[in-house]
């Protein structure tokens, strides 16, 4: 299919989008971790959920994680033509006219939250709501071309899984899934910003205001260090406050210290070259294996010790 | 450099594999809510 040039910004609409484009525009990798730290939440609880239930609200928060994806790249198309990593999205490479996401995201979102609301309940529906709204509007709107913080605020979106998983099957929310958004929350920054790190140029290109771009790269390593600690402590606090077992606490807590020789590695390290950032991919890589592990023994503690 | 406009041929094989995968979506919700109702019958 001919594609236009990177940065186009018209779209070949007289040819209808495929469906795989609209798969991509709900970006399937990234939901795979939402999924997963929602499925956790859902195990984790202390009540059984049926499992047409529990598959139905699992299958609502990869729905509503695909809405947000949508609409994101609905806003972000300016700037995900100007980055190599995003250049052959399918609105950027004009695969799909702008509209055609819009109504895709808007009706995959409301049709998620009606979803979770007739299976499961109100709290869930609402929370994942808020979920979508809050990286549409919060994040991608409002924080992510104004401030260096954006990540860290915005990380909120991507923490709230685990709480609807946990609100599908309990209908409230208790300590244990807090803590668990704490610690998606405070994991999100050293993970993007390692991130930021090696693809600074990227960011900058596009005139997203990341951390590496705006405050320099001694300073991202500093914070990237200084936030693995609070999200250490919380991933050990389910261990220490009684809420998991033996399994869940050990994990966490080698894990963790891996997390933070990682960390102190990038915090230390005067590397330049983007290409020569074997630290900061390092750590990046781990970070994806460290939250599906941790959320992982969480539940084979409730399983098993239960 | 300007794309050709695509045939009719392309546009009719793009509109049937998007309602293919849209009936496969909708056949699937169907069945989605029916157990769904299921569900939630047995439970209450």
């Amino acid at each position: 299919m001919a594609s236009q040039p990177l940065g186009s910004p018209l779209a070949d609409d007289s040819l209808p989008a495929d469906w795989r484009d609209f798969l991509a525009l709900t970006k399937p990798r990234v939901m795979t971790l939402v999924v997963f730290t929602g499925l956790c939440g859902l195990l984790a609880a202390p009540v059984a959920i049926n499992p047409v239930l529990g598959f139905t609200a699992i299958l609502c928060i990869a729905l509503g994680a695909g809405a947000a994806a949508a609409l994101n790249q609905w806003y972000e198309a300016d700037l995900d033509a100007k980055m190599r990593r995003t250049a052959n999205r399918p609105l950027p490479a004009g695969r799909m006219a702008r509209q055609s996401a819009l109504h895709f995201g808007v009706g995959l979102g409301v049709f998620s939250v009606l979803l979770m609301g007739l299976a499961t309940n109100l709290l869930a529906a609402f929370i994942l709501a808020v979920s979508i709204l809050f990286y549409v509007l919060v994040y991608t709107v409002w924080l992510k071309r104004r401030t260096p913080q954006n990540i860290v605020i915005g990380g909120a979106a991507g923490a709230f899984p685990a709480l609807i998983g946990w609100a599908a099957a309990t209908g409230r929310v208790d300590v244990l899934p807090v803590l668990l958004f704490a610690l998606v929350f405070l994991w999100t920054p050293p993970h993007f910003w390692a991130l930021g790190l090696f693809v600074r140029s990227d960011y900058a290109a596009a005139g997203v205001p990341m951390m590496p771009v705006v405050a320099g790269q001694r300073a991202t390593r500093l914070q990237v260090f200084l936030y693995t600690l609070p999200m250490a402590a919380c991933a050990a606090a389910p261990w220490a406050m009684g809420l998991a077992g033996a399994i869940y606490g050990w994990t966490a807590a080698i894990l963790s210290a891996l997390f933070l020789v990682l960390a102190a590695r990038v915090a230390l390290s005067r590397e330049t070259d983007q290409a020569l950032m074997l630290p900061e991919r390092r750590l990046f890589k781990f970070s994806i294996l460290y939250l599906f592990v941790v959320f992982g023994a969480l539940v084979a503690d409730r399983l098993l010790l239960a | 450099m300007t794309p050709l406009p695509p045939d009719d041929e392309a546009i009719r094989r793009r509109q049937r594999s998007r309602a293919i995968v849209m009936g496969l979506a909708l056949g699937a919700l169907v069945v989605l809510i029916y157990a769904i109702g299921m569900a939630k019958m047995m439970r209450g």
